[in-house]
């Protein structure tokens, strides 16, 4: 198919991603993307893994973490990604306003998980848990806010791809695109699960 | 919008290599790049050997020694040798699968820009302060208690070339997938596509630890981390991990392209098929995986315990096994053959013998305990000099001389490149050779001087020498390059008149849309079945029509040359106010642009029908 062709929703292939060749390696370059993405994060894991009990006199990971905040958060963003899927469904259906509507819902729900994990970091911060501390500080903060830098530009990437394509709705060219900033945001999900079992729910058993 | 056969002032033509999206430039971008840093690595080496000579000298001084090898390692890996892999990756392979260009044009030029700014970033060292002088390994605890900058320009030059790198792999590993003209089958790829797509793999899988690393480095640098600082409970042996985790599969992803460089280089010259073309599919997609289940053995002597030491070492000697189904397969594809000696098959020639005895050296120290005597001695030197020169800089060389032509429409002078040959291949085992006799005597390698007595005197002086031919035989090569731009004649389509794989039916150099119609692949090397069936051309797969092309761009310049003056702010981030916030431009300007390559739509064009036909009939006169 066309990329600039007119489409109405019976003509709307089933696929958008993958309709075109551009939209094809897209789809796969981002999967590939995401292998090495993983690669990063399980070396992110594996070091703070291997520092977390270095604390240099300094706060533990039981002193430090509260369930309360960091289960708000959690089950934020993985609504977030549920959200997101409903965004993915509308998508193919050729409903770019049910779309939009659901992407902005994931947008705010990934904003306010944003808002707790600044809130958390700060709390941590005042507790005397810098990046600086010990070495278990340094791995926490790069782990947990590399997934934080993560989920800041996928909402930076989604905000764009809304307002750039508000006026003029779907298309082959778009769907490509909208198709794998959601797979990104499922993936800065996937990683805050383990982020969640790895950290903070064994920091706090010990 | 066509810029096909138009007379350009140099202005015009600096902006189309400033904004080029076209593979075949970016190719030669590569190639420029790549071989300016290789000059400037073979320096290096030069003030290495000069240092070396005789004992006790003092042409250097020692801390001036450690910045001098620190560069030349890092700048012939990662600045010289990666980009030149990815130039002839470049030239040849999206020709190979029959395709016009590669899965993502725009990201292609991006990942070069990077490239070229991570390495003069990295190179900016010599002018602001000093250069790195931990080795180009850069082990955590050396490189925490560098007093200069050095350290970092090697941590932030890196971290945006190696992102380059990254992003080129996955551009590779799509065009290879996606874009394989009608009848390309897997089975069906020239090897050096083949070894293309593995390379491509392990620098997807490789490359982000070395970005986790660089991290850490750049935390604990610059940004009061304790990542390998043991006083609050960091660990310097993290990064030894990190770094041989890539480092590694990186020795591979130099190796594996050069292995497929010689297989075409070994098939068209005897005019035979490649002898066991799936057993050598096979070798190689073994030896990618196996790459990265050894990065121990460069930790045998860190005190791992003998069980991981064992299985290192076990895990190594494994490699060996399918990098001699190669040799014999190359072994194979001459036997009977009508061989010619040309220039690349002198280079593919000698490469066997020499980096058979890379190879049996590296078996040598995968022995765990015997390398406990090898580690950090000359013979370590020796051995991976015959792997990276003995393997991949002739193979560099070779597809240099092999796709000259189809680079840049004229022969390198075949007298002039068996000077370069014999003087570089006598140069190399004169030099390297002896070091292995130095490092079993015991001499250690990284220290700036020797003392008389030792016995080393006759050794390093031999070595000296021998790297003076190598330069003698790049002054030979430089002056080919210039001799035939200024004075060579166009050739057509298949120069050396034995090609087997796509890029040769296609004129020299390849029109910017490579193929007027996309060809239909009948077997492996198609291009010789058409030429055995008495064909001159290839069987078209479609019908001539509009040829779709993507948009020239500035911005994966722009996007490159954020990061750079991001890096340089964040570099003096400790030392003045203003350097926080020139990194927070850097990074404004890096996202900007990629702000605007989101918003702006970018569609390409078309080169029409009858330009086309206008273009091949010219292409045809050629």
């Amino acid at each position: 198919m066309h990329i600039e062709e007119k489409l109405t929703p019976e003509t709307f292939p089933a696929e958008p991603e993958k309709a075109t060749l551009e939209g094809k390696n897209k789809f796969l370059g981002f999967w590939f993307f995401l292998g090495g993405e993983t690669v990063l994060f399980a070396s992110l894991f594996a070091t703070y893994l291997a520092l977390k009990d270095s604390v240099a006199g300094g706060p533990t990971s039981e002193e430090l973490f509260k369930m309360p905040l960091v289960f708000v958060a959690t089950m934020l963003l993985l609504t977030s990604s549920l959200t997101s899927v409903y965004a993915m469904y509308h998508m193919k259906n050729f409903d770019f306003k049910k779309m939009q509507l659901w992407l902005g819902v994931t947008v705010l729900l990934g904003a306010a998980f944003l808002a707790l994990e600044i809130y958390e970091f700060n709390e941590y911060v005042h507790e005397g848990f810098k990046f600086s501390t010990s070495a278990f500080s340094s791995a926490f903060y790069t782990l947990v806010g590399t997934h934080g830098a993560h989920v800041t530009f996928g909402l930076l990437w989604i905000l764009t791809l809304m307002i750039r394509n508000a006026k003029r709705g779907l298309n082959l060219y778009n769907a490509p695109k909208f198709y794998v900033a959601s797979l990104y945001w499922h993936f800065i999900d996937v990683v805050w699960v383990f982020i969640f079992t790895v950290v903070y729910l064994m920091g706090m058993v010990g | 919008m066509s810029t096909l056969a138009r007379k350009k002032g140099v202005g015009a033509v600096i902006w189309d290599y400033l904004t080029t999206v076209d593979h075949k430039k970016i190719a030669i971008l590569y190639l420029i790049a790549g071989g300016i840093f290789f000059l400037l690595g073979g320096l290096e080496a030069l003030v290495i050997r000069i240092q070396l000579a005789v004992p006790n000298n003092d042409f250097i001084s020692a801390g001036f020694y450690n910045e001098v090898l620190t560069m030349h390692g890092t700048t012939m890996i990662f600045l010289a040798a990666m980009p030149l892999v990815f130039a002839m990756m470049n030239a040849v392979v999206p020709i190979q699968i029959g395709a016009r260009d590669v899965a993502f044009p725009f990201l292609n030029a991006l990942g070069f820009w990077l490239f070229f700014f991570g390495g003069v970033f990295l190179n900016l060292s010599w002018f602001l302060g000093g250069a790195p002088d931990a080795g180009w390994t850069s082990y955590a605890s050396l490189s925490l208690a560098s007093p200069t900058h050095g350290i970092d320009f090697y941590v932030l030059g890196l971290q945006i070339s190696g992102l380059g790198t990254l992003i080129g792999g996955i551009n590779f590993l799509v065009t290879i997938i996606n874009m394989r003209a009608p009848g390309m089958t897997y089975m069906r790829m020239p090897m050096f596509t083949w070894a293309t797509f593995v390379t491509s793999a392990l620098i997807l899988f490789a490359f982000p630890p070395l970005t986790v690393g660089l991290i850490f480095m750049m935390m604990d640098r610059l940004f009061g981390g304790n990542f390998f600082d043991p006083a609050l409970g960091g660990n310097t042996i993290i990064w030894e991990h990190l770094f041989w985790i890539f480092g590694h599969p990186e020795v591979y992803i130099l190796v594996l392209p050069a292995f497929g460089i010689f297989s075409e280089i070994f098939a068209t010259f005897s005019r035979k098929r490649l002898f066991g073309y799936s057993s050598m599919v096979f070798a190689t997609v073994l030896i990618g995986f196996l790459g990265f289940m050894v990065w121990a053995h460069h930790m045998f002597t860190v005190g791992l315990g003998p069980i991981a030491n064992a299985i290192f070492a076990v895990a190594t000697m494994a490699i060996a096994v399918p990098t001699g189904v190669k040799i014999f397969n190359w072994l194979f594809t001459m036997w009977g053959g009508n061989i010619r000696f040309t220039t690349p098959m002198m280079y593919a020639v000698a490469f066997i013998p020499s980096f058979v005895i890379g190879g049996v050296t590296g078996v040598m120290n995968a022995t765990a305990a015997a390398d406990y005597q090898y580690h950090d001695s000359y013979f370590v030197v020796a051995h991976f000099h015959y792997v990276i020169v003995g393997g991949v800089v002739f193979a560099l060389l070779a597809g240099a001389h092999y796709w000259w032509p189809k680079m840049f429409g004229k022969m390198l002078d075949e007298k002039l490149g068996k000077v370069t040959f014999w003087l570089f291949f006598i140069g190399f085992h004169l030099t390297f050779f002896i070091q292995h006799f130095l490092g079993l005597m015991g001499m250690p390698r990284r220290v700036f001087t020797f003392l008389p007595g030792q016995g080393f005197e006759t050794g390093n002086l031999i070595s000296t020498v021998g790297a003076f031919f190598m330069a003698a035989a790049t002054v030979v090569l430089l002056a080919n390059v210039v001799i035939t731009t200024v004075k060579g004649k166009r050739v057509g389509a298949d120069p050396w008149g034995d090609g087997r794989t796509l890029e040769w039916a296609v004129s020299s150099p390849a029109p910017e849309y490579n193929f007027a119609q996309i060809p239909l692949v009948r077997g492996l090397d198609a291009y010789w079945i058409e030429k055995m069936e008495g064909k001159k051309g290839l069987t078209p797969a479609e019908p001539l029509g509009d040829i779709h092309m993507p948009n020239p761009s500035f911005l994966p310049f722009v996007i490159s040359l954020g990061l750079f003056i991001a890096a340089l702010g964040f570099l003096y981030n400790q030392d003045y106010a203003w350097g926080k916030w020139v990194g927070i431009v850097g990074l404004l300007v890096t996202l900007g642009a990629m702000f605007l390559r989101s918003v702006i739509d970018d569609h390409g064009f078309h080169i029409h029908k009858e330009e086309i036909m206008e273009a091949e009939k010219k292409g045809a006169g050629a």
